[in-house]
């Protein structure tokens, strides 16, 4: 059920690919809670660029981070095509802006490679390895490294 | 016996050590009511019964001791004199703080337990001592006990369990087994109000007995073996000359009772030798046994048996129960909490998609909608009711921290405590503990002067601090109020600049002065005291109070004494806000922090340098604090006058007007923390929810103003009183 901190103890399973600035990312399903079409979010004041602001799940507050910003690509101008993955993250729901999802892929643990050694710090963080897909590279995101845990965030 | 059951005892605990507390305060206040002592005497002996049958034998031998002393007390034997008040507050923190190890884990201080058993020793009557008994002593046998004193005298006692008896768990035979310890018990069951089977009822007693004790001791020994099941039972202790006419009136007791405990139908097969009722928490079959047990015994010596008694007391059996109380878990409530708050969301949503309807004749629709909203508001109250608690308890434990103090101190200080009965949500309470008791050790440590001093500067020796709680205009205000030297304000100012904490540079005012005492760090005590003055101050009061939205006020008088005022929500799950909107966003304001609003004109705005813009209402000039552009939603440069103006005021009394676009509604709305879901936002306290599902800020007014007003960075003087207000 839980996302093994390292790439290689990802069991077979499957993941749900999605574009975010133009490039194909994916979770595990099992950590998506929901997919939502995008609604105007509350934008919070002072707060940092990637996270767009919160949003009304069901009665529950949840902040809602533009992932292509966060990626340190440039701010997604949302719109009614684009969707919100809601996921869950240190135990509590978090949105996230992504343009829109692609396809639900089944993955062979040993297809999966490592992520190559790069400079940026960040995408050795946040990109947890890759898969090759219909001869397309699909990263698959480290959760808990994109969104760190709420007292961090804002300040 | 199982864990659960000890954390039932620990809660009554509480419950007894409040009500002994109370007590206490109130014979200390010199209530002379007999009855007031027997409260006590109660709370201590119930407190020693229950934690007998845990086996917690320090608690036991402590409230032993304590409760001879009361013993002496009720019985008119000891004269309650201000320092037998004060002991006995001493031992009754102390039996506080042994409940809590016992309940925790961890020792009490041996030597305060000495000297305290010490103190109580000297108080007790050594003969008295004597009349020690097993109220839960579930392993003692059942043997009538040596009889080793000369005097003996034959009690005839009667005893009829009412019901409710039963229904508190107490057992007969416990109590005849504490009786056979004093003497050579014999018992005897009366049946003869037994039914017929078809004729029994559920939860009904019919059983009496009469038991012939022969003892040396005291009759009260006896009473005392009864005090646990005082006002549940008819009881009468006769000795042996007594008339036996009284029998009679017994038998029209019973009569009458018979008579009005006609209760529900419900037939039920109990066995005959099983006339317990059923709530009874032992198994059945052992209470069977327990019976049986008992009249194989009684039978030898029935013959002289005189059933005869004196009526007791009529005012002690009569003792009138508390009101009756459901102890609930805390998440149940809570649940509830959110799912009432849900249903107020749900309103105004449905409230906002019925208005949007194209619809011709929406009259029906809205009248209901009325009577649902009137209803959602009435169960949201009662849901709070339901956490609401009066402030009593509380109030109680800073008495002890008040006595601690003084007694650490050597000074002479008193607490008064108004509006206890208050009430407030029960985590404001919790976490009110904390502040209280530094604001109430700062007050006797600073506030209060030596008894030389005070005497010297024409007051009396005990300084006094005036505890209050109220309700004002939906909020709570608790004040502490001490008639002491007052805040030194030079020293105050020195020492912030001596340690860094502001430049010298800088003039303050009093009101800015006294507000140094918030910052983390200050420190007044010149020696670290054992007290207050850890270097953890009074910044911890002031982020506890924040942290449960409210703030602190201090006020000063030099030589009079300071006030400390505490300023809460009523609730922290709904509140009245203003519905505006800020630079196309809406946003909340909290209705407590306005004080008034109006629309704004030209003429009214008037420049004060080059950023600053003053409102001149009623010939004073308020400085403008726009929300928009202090939340970063809009450039702080382009400022056009602003729709609506929002005075509000902050902490040291200073007023400002928040400029904002438009005023839209105003309604009860639930507060969502965003702990958790983005930190801390400045300018932001939580969030909420509106009908039409979208989320809106609620603002805090004291956060903007400060930000605002710090922007101005030309301002030095200015940005510094904000840096200490913040």
């Amino acid at each position: 059920m839980q996302l093994q901190a390292e790439s290689k103890h990802i069991e077979h399973s499957e993941f749900v690919s999605f574009t975010v600035a133009g490039q194909a990312f994916c979770l595990k399903i099992t950590q998506i809670r929901e997919i939502r079409r995008w609604s105007p979010v509350t934008v919070l004041p002072h707060a940092p660029a990637d996270v767009l602001g919160v949003m009304n799940l069901r009665g529950a507050v949840i902040p809602i981070y533009d992932l292509s910003a966060r990626f340190g690509l440039e701010q997604t101008e949302a719109s009614e095509r684009n969707v919100v993955i809601v996921v869950s993250a240190h135990d509590k729901p978090v949105g996230l802006l992504a343009e829109s999802v692609s396809e639900i892929i089944s993955i062979n643990p040993d297809d999966i490679q490592d992520t190559p050694q790069v400079d940026s710090r960040n995408t050795m963080d946040f990109i947890q390895g890759i898969i090759s897909q219909n001869d397309e590279m699909v990263r698959i995101i480290n959760l808990d490294a994109v969104i760190s845990s709420p007292e961090q965030v804002g300040l | 016996m199982t864990g659960s059951i000890m954390d039932t005892f620990f809660e009554e605990c509480e419950e007894l050590l409040e009500a002994m507390d109370a007590g206490l305060a109130a014979i200390e206040e010199g209530d002379q009511d007999p009855e007031t002592v027997n409260a006590v005497f109660r709370a201590v002996h119930s407190i020693k019964g229950g934690a007998g049958a845990f086996g917690l034998d320090e608690l036991v031998a402590f409230a032993h001791n304590f409760e001879t002393v009361f013993d002496d007390v009720r019985s008119n034997k000891l004269q309650l004199d201000p320092k037998l008040v004060q002991l006995l507050f001493r031992a009754s923190d102390h039996l506080s703080d042994l409940v809590t190890c016992a309940r925790d884990g961890g020792q009490v201080d041996a030597d305060h337990h000495k000297v305290l058993i010490t103190a109580l020793g000297e108080y007790i009557d050594e003969e008295e001592e004597e009349v020690v008994f097993e109220p839960m002593g579930m392993g003692a046998v059942f043997d009538p006990a040596p009889i080793s004193a000369v005097e003996e005298v034959s009690y005839d006692i009667r005893f009829l369990p009412l019901k409710e008896m039963f229904a508190t768990g107490n057992e007969p035979y416990f109590l005849f087994q504490a009786l056979s310890d004093l003497g050579a018990l014999t018992v005897r069951m009366d049946d003869s109000e037994l039914p017929g089977f078809d004729a029994m009822e559920e939860g009904e007693t019919y059983l009496s007995w009469e038991l012939t004790l022969i003892t040396s001791q005291p009759r009260s020994a006896i009473e005392a073996v009864f005090e646990f099941v005082e006002g549940l039972c008819e009881l009468s202790i006769s000795t042996d000359g007594d008339a036996a006419a009284e029998a009679d009136a017994l038998a029209a007791l019973n009569a009458a009772f018979g008579v009005t405990s006609v209760e529900e139908e419900s037939a039920v097969d109990i066995p005959l030798e099983q006339p317990e009722p059923e709530q009874v928490e032992s198994p059945t079959s052992a209470e069977v046994d327990i019976i049986e047990t008992v009249e194989p015994e009684a039978e030898p010596e029935q013959g002289t048996d005189m059933p005869a008694e004196t009526s007791k007391d009529a005012s002690k059996s009569k003792s009138s129960g508390p009101k009756p109380t459901l102890r609930v878990e805390l998440d149940r409530v809570d649940r509830l909490i959110n799912a009432v708050g849900e249903l107020i969301i749900n309103h105004s949503m449905l409230a906002q998609q019925i208005a949007n309807l194209d619809a011709t004749d929406l009259r029906d629709v809205e009248t209901e909608l009325e009577g649902f909203k009137t209803l959602a508001r009435d169960i949201q109250e009662g849901v709070m009711a339901i956490r609401a608690q009066p402030v009593k308890p509380l109030f109680q434990r800073m008495a002890r921290i008040v006595r601690e103090a003084s007694a650490a101190t050597g000074k002479t200080a008193k607490l008064v405590t108004v509006g206890e009965a208050t009430e407030v949500d029960k985590t404001v309470i919790e976490r009110l503990a904390d502040p209280l008791t530094h604001i109430l050790r700062n007050a006797v440590d600073h506030g209060i002067e030596s008894p030389e001093d005070r005497l010297a500067a024409g007051k009396s020796k005990a300084g006094e601090i005036r505890l209050t709680a109220a309700h004002r205009s939906g909020s709570v205000c608790i004040e502490v109020k001490d008639d002491g030297a007052g805040l030194n304000r030079k020293k105050i100012h020195q020492i912030a600049i001596d340690k860094g904490l502001v430049p010298d540079n800088i003039e303050l005012n009093d009101g800015e002065i006294d507000n140094l005492l918030f910052l983390p760090g200050f420190s007044t005590a010149s020696e670290i005291s054992n007290l207050s003055g850890r270097g953890v101050g009074m910044d911890v009061v002031k982020n506890a109070v924040t942290a449960l939205g409210g703030r602190v006020n201090i006020a000063s008088t030099p030589g009079k004494g300071s006030t400390f005022s505490i300023i809460l929500p009523l609730t922290l799950a709904v509140m009245d806000g203003m519905v505006v909107s800020v630079a196309g966003h809406t946003m909340v304001v909290p209705i407590t922090a306005i004080v008034e609003t109006m629309r704004g004109n030209d003429d009214m705005i008037n420049n004060l340098g080059a950023d600053s813009t003053l409102l001149s209402i009623r010939g004073s000039f308020i400085p403008i604090c726009d929300v928009a552009s202090s939340l970063g939603l809009r450039d702080g440069s382009s400022r056009e006058p602003a729709g609506v103006y929002l005075l509000v005021e902050t902490e040291n009394g200073d007023r400002s007007a928040l400029a904002v676009d438009d005023i839209h509604d105003q309604r009860q709305v639930v507060i969502k923390s965003l702990d958790g879901v983005c930190g801390n936002v400045p300018g932001v306290s939580a969030a909420t929810i509106l009908g039409d599902g979208k989320i809106a800020m609620i603002l805090d007014p004291e956060s903007i103003v400060t930000a605002s007003s710090s922007a101005a960075v030309f301002d030095t003087d200015r940005r510094m009183s904000n840096a200490i207000a913040s």
